[in-house]
């Protein structure tokens, strides 16, 4: 049988082990109100507000002194989420935990050579997604059907049945990409595990960080005002983004380069994303200018055609597109009766 | 039609039922499928259940339908209206139809009937007769048309078992009583897969969606090592194998593939496309909710059944595939182009009286060539 250690659950502490581990150790959540828990309670207030730039908490577990303790913070940054309620918070938690176990499974995969030490990983995509990933020289090897069922959801051709080696019923995979097509189940899990778990109540000693959460998710709540005469994929995005949860890649580079293409300069745009779960905003600034052209090879880019965003499941018809082929069109073009 | 076509035809097509009801069976789990028919001159009759083969031919003997259809999808409620059925899985289905092979001998079999005066005709200007501009399309099969077909379906066979590693006796090779082949699939590895999943699976088998960089080409880096060798599988074998012919690695073949650039590349590929990948529908495999024609059934298009290839090499749906009895029948036949049944070539016939055997009589009325006389 599979031995879990503390290693292994500070890497990923969402799995159902951790509570048997904790359990087995001795530490008991219902005495939150001892000393004792107020800098672990510290750790996972901070490891909260990192999720909440959109970096990646702890990613190298050398640096740690205590695994038992990181495995705590995870634990108690869930009881303090639950405890403030804002499902905002949860979301770009959940997502900057799911980067993050992402890269421990990509680096345990990678670097696994034998089979004891890819046997963790395998494991997790197995029970946690039911996907049987194979070892086939330096490939990893899922089946046709568990690799469509997710595959279709990314927008890149390279993604494409056609385009990936394909034998015997099954599909040839490096490390990245087997990690890399679990990724939103990631999130999901982590999600709906936080949603699903029930928290004890907090003592007193957590109640000023709940409420420092509670002002913190707010912030990322207030609301931008959406111009009327935005086309409807337009509005879609930046209610997406309003509401914290994920836009994917094509809908901010539709987003920015609609907005440029209106006038709009970078300092303006900016602001909009940043209630986007994985914020990061010299990033953001820098895809930005990019995008805008003063960065880079200086090549300024158009906001992709209405035939491009349907492909890419962007587009939310109106009638009143009125059969415009670009989203900057919107509202321009009349019929000739009209 | 005339209404005394009508009547020959469901007095042909009751005897065949009457006559080989022990070749007409329902599928696998038939409880949990949807069955629907169709009767001449009428429209369609969906959402039935039937458990058995009892309950299948008492319905081919009281209601003597045109056609039969049965789902490839399996479901709890198959009686009941779509969205409360609840879909549990389905049959992987593939169509290879001749029509959509676009061969040159098809203007030699096909015809144009004019929607106003039924006047038929080799072309599809204007009616001599009346003038009108609006046709119906009439079109038969050759010799050629299933040859061609048959290449497909073999391409298909390859990468289903090769590709994607189902077992041949999981595979049954249908003809659609008509112009081409149904290929159902029963693995259960892909029975779940949705409408989307299935688009994806279909664009792989048509060699849909390919790009340069698959193949060692890149915009940035190109890269002639990665190009495939012969002995690969999948894309990659076929690929290397179309543009490498006998010359198991051409350094000269791959050097000219690559100097035309990425644009080239993709053009090339684009042309590969049609040469190599699989001319299936893939309407019909995204369907997941479609009836498909019984096994067995007659084909009211053509009056041949739907029957099962057992050896695609010597395969004669000319032949095999039609059932209908040869007692002789006469006919007003106006059809400008012929066509062969059981070894015996029938037409062309302009508007002429003619005593032909039942099973061409009931292909030429089907086909709309033809009115019954008596």
């Amino acid at each position: 049988m599979l031995q879990i250690g503390n290693r292994d659950l500070a890497k990923y502490p969402f799995l159902a082990e951790t509570g048997e581990y904790l359990r087995d150790k001795g530490f008991k959540i219902e005495q939150l109100d001892h000393p004792d828990w107020k800098p672990i309670m510290e750790k996972a207030y901070g490891r909260i507000i990192v999720a909440t730039t959109g970096q990646i908490y702890g990613s190298d577990l050398k640096k740690f002194e205590n695994l038992d303790t990181e495995i705590l913070s995870f634990v108690i940054a869930i009881i303090l989420l639950k405890s403030a309620g804002m499902n905002t918070l949860i979301k770009r938690f959940s997502l900057a935990e799911a980067r993050r176990a992402e890269k421990f499974l990509q680096q345990d995969l990678h670097y696994g050579k034998d089979d004891t030490k890819l046997a963790l990983p395998l494991k997790i995509i197995h029970d946690l997604f039911s996907v049987k990933v194979k070892i086939d020289g330096d490939n990893f090897v899922i089946s046709i059907p568990d690799y469509l069922r997710r595959a279709i959801h990314f927008h890149e051709k390279e993604w494409k049945l056609v385009n990936r080696k394909v034998e015997g019923g099954f599909v040839f995979l490096t490390s990245h990409e087997t990690v890399r097509l679990i990724r939103r189940e990631l999130d999901g899990y982590i999600n709906s595990k936080i949603q699903s778990l029930n928290t004890p109540s907090i003592p007193s000693s957590f109640k000023e960080r709940v409420t420092d959460l509670v002002i913190l998710a707010k912030k990322f709540s207030e609301s931008t005002t959406v111009s009327t005469d935005y086309p409807p994929c337009i509005k879609h995005a930046i209610e997406v983004l309003e509401r914290g949860e994920n836009l994917p890649h094509s809908g901010r580079f539709m987003l920015a380069t609609y907005l440029m293409a209106k006038g709009q300069t970078v300092d303006q745009i900016a602001p909009l994303f940043k209630n986007a779960p994985d914020y990061n905003e010299r990033i953001t600034r820098y895809q930005l200018e990019h995008i805008a052209g003063s960065s880079g090879k200086g090549t300024k880019y158009s906001c992709p055609s209405c035939d491009k965003l349907k492909s890419e499941n962007l587009c939310f018809e109106i009638p009143e597109c009125n059969g415009i082929i670009n989203p900057i069109q919107f509202g321009k073009k009349r019929t000739s009766n009209a | 039609m005339l209404d005394k076509s009508v009547r020959f035809l469901e007095e042909a097509f009751k005897e065949y039922y009457f006559n080989n009801l022990q070749i007409i069976h329902v599928p696998t789990r038939p409880s949990e499928r949807e069955f629907g028919y169709q009767k001449f001159n009428s429209g369609m009759t969906r959402h039935i259940s039937l458990k058995n083969d009892n309950e299948l031919h008492l319905l081919l003997m009281t209601q003597v339908p045109s056609d039969v259809y049965c789902s490839n999808a399996y479901y709890s409620f198959p009686n009941l209206p779509m969205q409360e059925k609840d879909w549990k899985e389905a049959d992987l289905i593939f169509d290879i139809d001749a029509k959509d092979l676009h061969l040159d001998c098809r203007k030699e079999h096909t015809c144009y009937k004019c929607t106003s005066c039924k006047e038929i005709t080799n072309d599809q200007t204007t009616c001599s007769e009346c003038g009108s501009s609006k046709f119906e399309t009439i079109s038969t099969v050759c010799e050629r048309c299933i040859t061609e077909s048959t290449k497909e379906v073999k391409k298909l066979l390859e990468i289903l078992t090769d590709d994607l590693g189902i077992k041949s006796q999981e595979i049954a090779v249908y003809f659609s009583g008509n112009e081409g082949f149904h290929i159902h699939v029963t693995s259960k590895g892909y029975q779940n897969l949705d409408s989307r999943e299935r688009a994806e699976l279909a664009d792989y088998i048509m060699f849909n969606g390919a790009i340069p960089e698959t193949f060692g080409m890149s915009k940035q880096k190109s890269s002639k090592a990665s190009f495939p060798h012969i002995d690969e599988k999948g894309w990659r074998g076929r690929i290397a194998k179309e543009i490498l012919g006998s010359k198991t690695r051409s350094s000269k073949i791959i050097q000219e593939l690559f100097s035309g650039g990425y644009s080239v590349f993709q053009l090339k590929l684009e042309d590969l496309k049609q040469r190599i990948g699989v001319r299936i529908d893939p309407k019909v495999t995204m369907d997941v909710h479609r009836i498909f024609r019984l096994e067995g059934s007659i084909n009211s298009k053509s009056g041949l059944s739907k029957i099962l290839c057992k050896d695609l090499d010597t395969f004669d749906p000319f032949s095999e595939a039609c059932l209908i009895d040869d007692k002789k029948v006469e006919v007003i036949a106006n059809s400008p182009i012929s066509f062969r049944l059981k070894d015996e070539k029938y037409g062309p016939y302009i508007n002429e009286k003619v005593s032909v055997p039942k099973y061409a009589a009931v292909y030429m009325i089907c086909k709309g060539l033809a009115e019954v006389l008596q």
